[in-house]
């Protein structure tokens, strides 16, 4: 609109100026110009957030939501490989329920989750405390404590089969010649000792995450209210449980709640290790779950073993973000 | 011959048989040379391609001959050819998403009964493996019942991977065994013996694709037990399955490496070649092996059948075959190869490069040279005969897939072992197999 007004005026001074000095001046008339719909559009607060959320949301939803739904249809159907699925409501779970291998998994599971969470957090944060204290080479200590946490789980898991191996084990051969034991042990050959040693595979793989990020909430910790804390009286472990504990449980929910998931849903570390074996023993859903549906083509029945914890876990995450926003 | 669109000559199948068929005759006489020397022209469309998956195998001689002769066939067809090789545990998803998806490999290997599982993702071919039955006689049972669906060929037959007992000979003379033991009972009568001089046999019951399962079916049907009947009937809860878990229990206490519990499918061929155990099940690798890097173990390194029992003898066997795939837009080159590569000019020389390792498909290849070069592969070739699919004599079905992904055999002897009462794995056994079989 602004160019439109103008352009009469300057016009008419050009006019005016040509009688003047009588001579033709080239005066640069501007083009009256469209608005900048793109610009303007963008201007406005709801559509910017809607553009700028969009790939996201695409993301989201090729990625996250497609393969969730479609896992959603699959366990309420009987789909095999290379055959459409019907639907067949809630038998795939039904089928489940009385299938004593996948409650075997089912407890196995839980078992596995929560032991393996609550050493790693233990442990976590036990490294977490010392690694906040000064000493020397901390910095290469830190560093060398993610380790476990960066080697792919598929190699480091290998190297642990090895050493549980049931004929060179290298626990086995300094267990022997240091005298502890007279018989080989049979690391992954009995139930409660297989489970026993994934738990420990686990965790020796999932500690640093808890440790590192916990030592990053810790950090955040003011030193005024240990010194504060001190000052009226308040112990070590007074210290630790009145003011430390409480400014780092959000951060400790949060580093919980997300090695939960993923430990429920493990599946490298085992099938690598035991493949559920011995005698099923070691089975948890997602080694279950692969058997059935990709090595006997179960698809619907296998998506039904991989989504039966869905609603525990959702119950899970609800109450824990629901903490976490109480406490906020 | 046709001229195609921009000038490219093709030949009708029929006239690529003819060529192939003058070139298989050349190579009869000159070898592969000639078969090249003989070929006048590309038989399909430029570029047409081929992709073909098949496993690693344990013979790594096998992948490059295998190569080789997939590159010459596309040299031969004017076809680009390619061949990608996975880890044989990777390809059961990577057929699921092919077939789902309905795009990717023309060729796909498959191992046992998988032509059952994914039987509607593959096209039919009866031509080609009748073809190739009709001219090298008929199939061995279970490469045939493994392969054909209802009466559809849905695989031609590649070969089979049987495992025999590997064993020391020496340590089995040292207490009086001349021979590796007819029957299951001079069986542990031996084994006794052996594992009192610290020189148990070692057998695998932990999960793991091969071995746990030889040892379960075999010695289940040799007893003369079975997941089900004829008609796919349960009928493990029998007193012939409770001799053998019976006896299996037996076996592990007096006969086996009590690591067995804890064993995947390499642990038998590190302990046998370490010395820690006198005998185990295994395919050729044990001895390909030991001739390579242990020539002294591989010298009194003998292999024997599997024991008989009073059911007979039997093998866990399945077999292989290669399957070309629905969705396949090539699937008239995918035949053309597979009619190619099983002809005698290339197989013999795929299997040569096996050197044992894979038995043929049919008995004309148990005169191939390779098994007078070496008498000591000589029941490899042999196991075939007594060869049986999952869910003998059933049908080797995707219920029969069912029951061997849930180790549910396996698992019945595991628990006997671990002390659960005979009777009451096989009751175990019966009622999960119920449930894969229902």
């Amino acid at each position: 609109m602004a160019d439109q007004s103008i352009e009469p005026l300057l016009a008419k001074s050009a006019a005016s100026g040509a009688q003047a000095i009588a001579a033709p001046v080239a005066v640069a008339v501007p083009k009256p110009r469209r608005p900048r719909r793109l610009g303007h559009l963008l201007e406005q607060e709801h559509i910017l957030a809607g553009a700028l959320l969009a790939p996201t949301l695409v993301i989201l939803t090729l990625f996250i939501a497609y393969p969730f739904v479609l896992g959603i249809w699959l366990a309420v159907s009987d789909k095999v490989v290379g055959r459409p699925g019907n639907f067949v409501g809630l038998q795939n779970f039904w089928v489940n329920l009385n299938d004593t291998i996948f409650l075997r998994a089912f407890q196995n599971t839980f078992v596995y989750t929560f032991i393996a969470t609550i050493l790693k957090l233990a442990l976590g944060m036990g490294a977490a405390l010392l690694l906040n204290h000064h000493f020397r080479f901390k910095r290469i200590v830190r560093a060398g404590m993610l380790l476990p946490w960066i080697v792919p789980t598929v190699l480091s898991t290998l190297a642990w089969q090895w050493m549980f191996d049931a004929t060179f084990s290298v626990f086995n051969w300094v267990l022997l010649n240091v005298g502890v034991i007279s018989q080989r042990i049979l690391w992954l050959g009995d139930g409660t000792m297989a489970m026993g040693c994934l738990i420990l595979v686990n965790v020796w793989r999932g500690m640093p995450f808890f440790a590192i990020t916990l030592l990053a909430g810790l950090q955040t910790v003011n030193p005024d209210l240990h010194e504060a804390a001190e000052i009226d009286g308040a112990n070590a472990w007074q210290r630790y449980w009145r003011v430390t504990l409480p400014l780092i449980k959000p951060i400790m929910l949060v580093v919980v709640l997300f090695s939960m998931i993923a430990t429920f849903a493990d599946f490298q570390l085992i099938y690598v290790l035991t493949r559920g074996g011995p005698y099923s023993s070691t089975h948890v859903f997602g080694t279950y779950a692969y058997e059935i549906a990709m090595r006997a083509a179960k698809l619907g029945q296998g998506a039904s073993i991989s989504l039966f914890l869905f609603p525990f876990l959702l119950m899970v995450i609800v109450f824990q973000l629901w903490y976490i926003r109480r406490s906020d | 011959m046709a001229k195609q669109p921009g000038g490219v000559m093709r030949l009708d199948r029929r006239a690529f048989l003819r060529t192939v068929g003058a070139a298989t005759g050349a190579a009869a006489v000159g070898g592969i040379p000639d078969i090249v020397t003989a070929q006048k022209a590309p038989s399909f469309p430029k570029g047409t391609k081929l992709n073909i998956l098949e496993w690693v195998s344990f013979v790594p001689a096998s992948d490059v001959e295998f190569k080789r002769l997939a590159a010459e066939f596309g040299k031969l067809a004017g076809v680009d050819v390619t061949v990608d090789l996975i880890n044989m545990n990777d390809l059961n998803p990577r057929i699921a998403s092919a077939i789902e998806t309905k795009s990717g490999p023309d060729i796909i290997m498959m191992i046992s009964n998988w032509p059952h599982l994914y039987a509607d993702g593959l096209a039919d071919v009866d031509d080609v493996a009748e073809e190739i039955a009709s001219r090298d006689g008929a199939y061995y049972e279970h490469n045939k019942k493994v392969s054909v669906v209802g009466n559809r060929w849905k695989a031609v037959p590649l070969c089979s991977v049987p495992s025999t007992w590997a064993y020391r000979e020496d340590w089995f003379k040292e207490v009086g065994a001349s021979k590796f033991p007819e029957t299951w009972d001079e069986w542990r009568k031996v084994g006794s013996a052996l594992k009192k001089k610290n020189q148990p046999m070692g057998q695998a019951f932990g999960h793991s694709l091969g071995d746990p399962n030889n040892w379960a079916y075999s010695v289940t049907w040799g007893f003369g037990g079975a997941e089900i009947d004829q008609s796919g009937k349960v009928v493990i809860n029998s007193k012939e399955t409770l001799e053998a878990v019976k006896f299996t229990v037996a076996a592990w206490k007096d006969c086996l490496d009590e690591g067995g519990l804890a064993w995947d499918d390499s642990s038998n061929n590190r302990a046998y070649l370490a010395g820690t155990i006198s005998a185990t099940i295994n395919g050729a690798s044990i001895y390909f092996v030991a001739k390579r890097q242990f020539p002294d173990v591989a010298k009194v390194t003998g292999h024997a059948h599997m024991p008989k029992g009073p059911g007979g003898r039997f093998y866990n066997i399945g077999g292989q075959g290669r399957a070309v795939m629905k969705y396949s837009k090539n699937q008239q080159v995918a035949k053309e190869f597979l009619r190619w590569f099983m002809d005698r000019p290339q197989y013999d020389k795929w299997m040569a490069a096996n050197d044992g390792y894979t038995v043929g498909p049919t008995p004309y290849w148990g005169k191939h040279p390779l098994w007078e070069k070496d008498p000591k592969l000589i029941p490899f070739r042999e196991a075939s005969k007594f060869g049986r699919w999952p869910g003998y004599p059933g049908p080797p079905s995707r219920k029969a897939s069912e029951a061997l992904v849930k180790y549910i055999l396996v698992d019945m002897y595991a628990q006997a072992i671990k002390g659960m009462k005979a009777e009451d794995a096989v009751k175990w056994a019966e009622s999960e197999l119920k449930k894969a079989y229902a």
